[in-house]
């Protein structure tokens, strides 16, 4: 939603070409998850984990509800981008659409390859595992953190300005829903995998909009989310996530 | 987590102290009903702060005392709305006698109790996040399915529920929950879903039936859940699945948090501070959504547990329990 909200904030200031106002987007994004961490979650790593997912849905509801008081009214976002359809073997597309499929294949695979290959990726998977341990290995738990939260805005802000192409009407409440349902697909695929989110991700969508097609628009709530239930009675870890170990 | 403490136990009046004011407290309902002591808007405010005192004490035991994070209070709520209301308007002919209403919200308590126990029974295997997300999605399932049950009037809603929650009837329910979970809490199966909130495993070798103390805990929480509702959708005679949506469920997770886990009096304290700072607030429109979730991101940086965190009143306590307090402190 912020990311949406920049980029129409600064297009209508400053007309940039498409993708300096990604990039430019995503450097606010990812200063704005940075502050944030150093904020409201730094002071609180000692803390039971509830304490924290409690600040983040109350800043959530800051953010959304500040933009709300200050834009009651959804806007028009403008188009950045030149769309063109055409059609390949029965299918219709536009170019908007392969787009956006492009960029998210290109950040999914980026953001893949830097957690399982780059010292930033492994001392981020390490800080997962044991928090107590890894300080004393060297790594600097803060940094690694922060870094995160960075990276994870950068790319909200990204599917927030895709977003806004994509369906050009930016409101305040345009963000929760798919924040939640980007929770219920990393879930799905498994926590802690990109893989099984990127797998979670396509898994939702391909039953939402089936479901829209076969029965009324309004069970496809019902039946996505029943289809969560099922896949964690059989898989309580998600489809590709591994057990917790439990330890003694 | 450290052992809960016990806030001012001067030891001589606390034995009485809790019957008197539960007894005040019903007392003053009654002597409003009979002479109306406060005006309507007061009365409405009292109400909604009983109602949110039980959903908030009721969440607390599966949120505080066992330690889960659910999101999915609301659709308890609608579960017991629902079935409370669509038994006094569709299937009990006529009005509904008052001496009969104290069993039609008991009524909308069991159904949700029973689903409760369902979700249990479905949740067991999980914990933590994957918990949250399974109650998000029993929140997200039962909005979808009354908005597609025609019987239930749809996305529209039910019309034509009287208006039978007093005063009064509000007062009983809420002792009634708080002396249940209390009672709960400090019997042997609440020492149990508490140990689950320390350690599920080491709790298990100690031989706490874990997975009977969580399904207990469930269904208890469900059922005033469902009993909130009821109450709730008396008191307004409209419910539609959208007043069940996930802000409603953080709006109760907000006073738990404010008020303090595994706490009941943090619980009593929280419901009641966000009932009269949301109407106090009033003035603020929609900046008010903004001062709320700031206040509690400022209380979790500052005590991280709410106002009464882990700490119960003396009054509170039973008796046996604030005895052996009192052993611990003077050997």
């Amino acid at each position: 939603m912020v990311g949406a909200f920049a980029c129409l904030l600064l297009v209508s200031l400053v007309p940039l070409p498409f993708i300096v106002a990604l990039l430019a987007v995503m450097v606010i994004t990812a200063v704005l998850g940075a502050l944030i961490e150093r904020v409201a979650y730094r002071p609180l790593r000692q803390a039971p984990r509830v304490s924290a997912i409690i600040t983040a849905l109350g800043c959530g509801l800051v953010i959304q509800n500040t933009t709300l008081s200050l834009s009651p009214y959804a806007r028009p976002m403008p188009r950045l981008f030149e769309s063109r359809t055409f059609e390949f073997a029965g299918v219709t597309l536009n170019s908007l659409q392969l787009f956006i499929i492009g960029v998210s294949g290109v950040l999914m695979l980026g953001l893949d390859f830097v957690i399982r290959k780059t010292d930033w990726g492994i001392a981020l998977r390490a800080t997962a595992s044991d928090r107590a341990t890894v300080p004393l290995m060297g790594v600097p738990v803060n940094r690694v953190i922060s870094l995160t939260f960075a990276v994870g805005g950068a790319l909200a802000g990204a599917a927030g300005v895709l977003y806004s192409q994509a369906y050009p009407v930016v409101g305040a409440a345009m963000g929760a829903l798919i924040g939640w349902k980007a929770f219920v697909a990393a879930v799905i695929g498994g926590i802690g995998s990109i893989r099984g989110a990127v797998l979670g991700g396509y898994i939702l969508g391909v039953v939402e909009v089936t479901t829209v097609v076969v029965l009324p628009s309004t069970w496809r709530d019902l039946i996505a989310y029943s289809l969560l239930l099922v896949i964690l009675i059989f898989k309580p870890n998600g489809l590709l996530g591994s057990a917790a170990q439990q330890k003694v | 987590m450290p052992t809960p403490r016990t806030l001012g136990s001067s030891v001589a009046g606390c034995r009485w102290a809790l019957p008197v004011l539960a007894a005040s407290a019903f007392l003053a309902a009654l002597l409003h009903q009979q002479w109306a002591l406060f005006n309507g808007y007061t009365e409405f405010v009292l109400i909604t702060a009983g109602i949110n005192i039980i959903l908030c004490a009721s969440l607390n035991l599966v949120n505080g005392y066992m330690g889960e994070f659910s999101v999915g209070h609301a659709g308890f709520m609608a579960v017991g709305a629902y079935a409370a209301g669509l038994l006094a308007v569709k299937i009990l002919p006529g009005a509904t006698p008052v001496w009969a209403f104290p069993l039609v919200v008991a009524f909308g308590g069991v159904i949700a109790a029973a689903i409760g126990f369902l979700l249990a029974l479905l949740s067991f295997k999980t914990r933590g996040d994957y918990l949250a997300i399974i109650t998000l999605a029993f929140l997200m399932i039962v909005k979808s399915a009354l908005e597609n049950i025609p019987f239930t009037g749809g996305p529209r809603g039910l019309l034509g529920i009287e208006r039978l929650t007093t005063l009064p009837q509000t007062v009983a329910w809420v002792i009634v929950t708080l002396w249940v979970i209390r009672n709960l809490v400090y019997s042997k199966f609440g020492r149990g879903i508490t140990a689950i909130r320390e350690d599920e495993l080491a709790a298990g070798a100690m031989g706490v039936r874990t997975r009977e103390a969580k399904i207990l805990a469930f269904v208890v929480s469900s059922f005033f859940g469902g009993v909130a509702g009821s109450l709730f959708a008396h008191q307004l005679q409209f419910i539609n699945p959208a007043t069940f949506d996930i802000i409603r469920s953080t709006d109760i997770l907000v006073m738990v948090y404010i008020g303090g886990v595994a706490s009941l009096t943090g619980s009593l304290l929280g419901a009641v501070l966000v009932t009269v700072l949301a109407q106090l607030l009033q003035p603020l429109g929609t900046w008010r959504a903004v001062v709320m979730p700031l206040t509690l991101v400022f209380l979790m940086l500052f005590r991280p547990r709410g106002l009464l965190g882990l700490r119960e009143f003396a009054w509170l306590l039973p008796g046996r329990e604030l005895l052996q307090r009192i052993k611990e402190k003077s050997p």
